[in-house]
């Protein structure tokens, strides 16, 4: 059992909890990952560890409402309330060491994950120019706490309704030309991730992505994780989350990550009839 | 005295009503049966049934007392010597152990020595189980990682011997692959809770959701205070079989498979949240146990045809008997001397399988033929589900993260009988040091490292214990 200690939805639809989980918070690193499950009913939902206080025995997680299980967590567990089961870190940690400069690209929920990542580098004596993209103004989130720790913050909106207008691979381009880029991280959509590593590609500077990829167990046991990266057959949970983005199969990982789309919807909808229900 | 050749029967559920529920297929001996079988004993002196189990339960002395209608002493019997009857009694593979060696057996069918241990566990259940009081406090400290089997049973021991213990199991239900692998219909859930529940009443904690390796490491857990550790993580990393497609989706491996229903009840989906999808036709590769289970789960959530994919014949396959007996009833077919080479998909998703045939050469290693492709012989079959259960490895994390632990060439922890590693006061045993085998192998190995456990502990620090 874990408590909820405080929710907040911090721009629409994508919301922040902070929960208790003394273990957790004392191990976490950047780049790893918790998993929880709601209810005795649930399924296991892995979450980016985004912030923690291993003082206070916390950690901060940013949850997008996509689905049944997201939804739920939003609508139905606020302050106060116990998840039923939480177990982490999972995943190796992002490797942190002193590269140069570094670039680090937050998509969408995405910024959340970037977060302790740019921090972390900057902590470790790296230059960080970080990137946040969102489709509009009312999805980005948690810019203060990335100006906190990058020398260099670039917002793009797809709409232009905040910060420049366009996609975030092209401040990424812009910088890669510059040809001040030693590194990149990059975190958010599937094709997003896919783009960036393109564009790194381009200009042969290496480029780290954070795959989520359907989990269930997170230990390495059932291997529905999997990810083929430079032709081998990886496991998400244990050999990553994390991998070089220029060697992911892309169209794999995507028709993996669409593999029960239409279950996912029923149980959408059987929970959607549940809420009108309790109406 | 007239001997009566064949077993007794058990009720079965019929086939055509079981493949449409998750109830459990054998329904158990009445008393007025149990007692009929167990008067078919012949009680020999020699008793080679009790070599023949690997943790020598007293066989004849059991039976006896169900014979005499002294189900109460036939257990207690049973469990000086095995923890665990109720879920032995219906996964062992006593056709390789205690049966096999059978004196009936040697003219007729041998007793019915599992389905016995069977009655006298759930006779227990009903009747009110009895907890023998813990041991003295000795006020040692021991960790257990692990509550397959091998960790349950080390924890029970360990508690008799008065230390205080702790398990840490990773996932979120406590059982290992007594929960997560082997289905409803075989072994139902609420025996394991049971089971779970008298090792809780012994007085071992259980903290669930803790991955030692991630959440605290070995060296933490002595540094936190706890005086010997047991390491019994299982062989949970499943096996691909490293051909193309095999990342396709609509192949599985048969832990994913497995898993999903039993663990995360996907078989009532959407009552629980956890979804399954199950094709038309489904192909399952491999020949134990888990392939049994696969494919007969597979059956019971609508596919409409399972074939089983084993490369080599029917005579080799590891299977316990009488999965592969109940398999074949329930419709499953056997392709044998076939295996694939090649996953066919479109657009990322499964359409077939591409397969050879095999011919059997020369014994290997294990003593098997070893199963040689026919050149030429590739045929395909369309399937839109697959299922890969051709076995698991040991988990890398403890051994990655325990410096000092000595492990094998294929991953296992090197440990001696008595479940002493390279590492001191660190004790392993179950599927982590002997690879995928048995519970009632895995049980021993945690019963037997307890006793070393004990030992070490009061050498170590003297007769006083900790206090
Ligand atoms: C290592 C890891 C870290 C993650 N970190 C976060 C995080 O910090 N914040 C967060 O909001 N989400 C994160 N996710 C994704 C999150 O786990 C899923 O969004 C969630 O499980 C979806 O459950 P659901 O029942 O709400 O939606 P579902 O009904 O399962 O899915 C709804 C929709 O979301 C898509 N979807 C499902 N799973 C994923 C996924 N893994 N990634 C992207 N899209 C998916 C589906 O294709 C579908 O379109 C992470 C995933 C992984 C593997
Ligand atoms: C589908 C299937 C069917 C089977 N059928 C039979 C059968 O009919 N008869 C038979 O005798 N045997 C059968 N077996 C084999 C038998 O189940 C195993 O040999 C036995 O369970 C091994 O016991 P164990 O305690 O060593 O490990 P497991 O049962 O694997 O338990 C290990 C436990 O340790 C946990 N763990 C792992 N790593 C960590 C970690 N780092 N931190 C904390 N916890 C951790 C795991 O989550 C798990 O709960 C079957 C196996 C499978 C998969
Ligand atoms: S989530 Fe099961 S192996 Fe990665």
């Amino acid at each position: 059992m874990a408590k909820i200690l405080k929710t907040k939805e911090i721009c629409t639809n994508i919301w922040e909890f902070i929960i208790e989980a003394p273990l957790i918070a004392s191990k976490a690193q950047a780049g790893q990952f918790l998993i929880l499950r709601l209810h005795e009913r649930g399924e296991r939902i892995p979450l980016t560890l985004a912030d923690w206080d291993p003082e206070a025995g916390t950690v901060t997680l940013v949850v997008q409402a996509v689905g049944k299980s997201t939804r739920e967590m939003v609508e139905r567990f606020g302050e106060g309330d116990e998840i039923r089961d939480v177990v982490g870190p999972l995943g190796l940690p992002s490797e942190i060491k002193r590269y140069g400069t570094v670039v680090c690209v937050g998509g969408g929920v995405g910024i959340a994950p970037i977060y302790p990542i740019a921090r972390a580098l900057k902590a470790a004596g790296n230059g960080v120019v970080t990137i946040a993209g969102a489709r509009r103004r009312d999805l980005l989130f948690w810019l203060d706490k990335l100006d906190a720790v990058s020398d260099e913050l670039i917002v793009t909106t797809d709409d232009g309704s905040f910060g420049r207008k366009g996609l975030v691979t092209e401040p990424l381009r812009e910088l890669l030309e510059a040809g001040r880029v030693d590194k990149i991280w990059a975190i958010g959509p599937a094709v997003m991730m896919k783009f960036c590593s393109l564009t790194a590609s381009e200009f042969d500077v290496p480029i780290v992505v954070s795959l989520n990829p359907i989990m269930i167990d997170g230990t390495g046991m059932c291997g529905v994780c999997r990810v083929e990266v430079a032709g081998e057959t990886k496991f998400a949970c244990v050999d990553g989350p994390e991998f070089e983005g220029d060697k992911v199969n892309w169209d794999l990982f995507l028709a993996r990550l669409a593999m029960y789309r239409d279950l996912e919807e029923k149980a959408l909808e059987a929970y959607r009839a549940t809420t009108e229900e309790r109406l | 005295m007239t001997i009566v050749p064949r077993k007794t029967p058990m009720r079965e559920q019929p086939p055509a009503e079981r493949i449409r529920n998750f109830h459990e297929v054998p329904l158990g001996y009445t008393p007025e049966e149990a007692v009929q079988e167990a008067k078919r004993c012949l009680q020999c002196k020699r008793a080679p049934c009790i070599q023949g189990c690997p943790v020598n339960i007293k066989i004849p002395q059991f039976i006896r007392r169900i014979a005499e209608g002294d189900f109460r002493g036939a257990i207690r019997k049973i469990k000086e010597d095995n923890y665990l009857p109720a879920i032995c009694g219906r996964v062992c593979p006593q056709e390789i152990q205690c049966e096999a060696v059978c004196t009936l057996g040697k003219k007729f069918e041998p007793v019915a020595i599992g389905r016995l241990e069977r009655f006298a566990a759930d006779w227990e259940y009903e009747a009110g189980v009895e907890i023998p009081p813990p041991g003295k406090p000795t006020g040692f400290r021991v960790a257990v990682v692990g509550s397959g089997p091998a960790g349950l049973t080390c924890a029970a021991e360990l508690r008799r011997y008065g230390h205080e213990v702790t398990i840490f199991e990773a996932l979120h239900e406590p059982g290992g692959v007594l929960v997560y692998g082997i289905p409803e219909f075989r072994l139902p859930k609420c025996i394991v809770t049971q089971e779970v529940e008298n090792v809780r009443r012994l007085g071992v904690e259980i903290r669930l959701n803790v991955v030692v390796g991630r959440t605290v490491t070995v060296d933490e857990l002595f540094a936190d205070g706890f005086h010997a550790v047991f390491v019994g993580s299982g062989a949970g990393l499943p096996r691909f079989l490293e051909i193309p497609g095999e990342s396709l989706v609509g192949v599985y491996s048969a832990n994913e498979f497995l898993t999903r229903v039993n663990l995360m009840r996907a078989y009532l989906f959407p009552e629980y949240d956890t979804p399954i999808k199950v094709g038309r036709r489904v192909a399952v590769v491999g020949g134990g146990n888990v392939a049994m289970d696969a494919a007969r789960t597979a059956l019971r959530l609508g596919a409409e045809e399972v074939m089983v994919l084993y490369r080599r014949t029917e005579a080799e396959m590891p299977a316990r008997a009488e999965e592969v007996h109940h398999a074949k009833e329930e419709g499953v077919e056997f392709h044998f001397l076939v295996n694939p080479v090649r996953f066919l998909g479109e657009d990322g998703v499964l359409r077939g399988v591409e397969c050879v045939r095999m011919e059997l050469g020369e014994p290997d290693a294990s003593g098997r033929r070893r199963p040689i492709p026919i050149e030429g012989s590739n045929f395909t079959m369309e399937v839109d589900t697959a299922i890969i259960a051709i076995g698991n490895s040991p988990h890398p994390l403890i051994p990655r993260t325990t410096p000092g632990l000595e492990v094998s060439r294929q991953g296992t922890i090197v440990a001696d009988d008595l479940g002493v590693t390279s590492r001191e006061g660190v004790f392993a045993g179950g599927d982590i040091v002997t690879g995928a085998a048995t519970v009632i192998l895995a049980m021993g190995a945690g019963k037997r490292a307890a006793y070393a456990i004990d030992r070490y502990l009061r050498e170590k620090y003297g007769r006083k214990g900790a206090g």
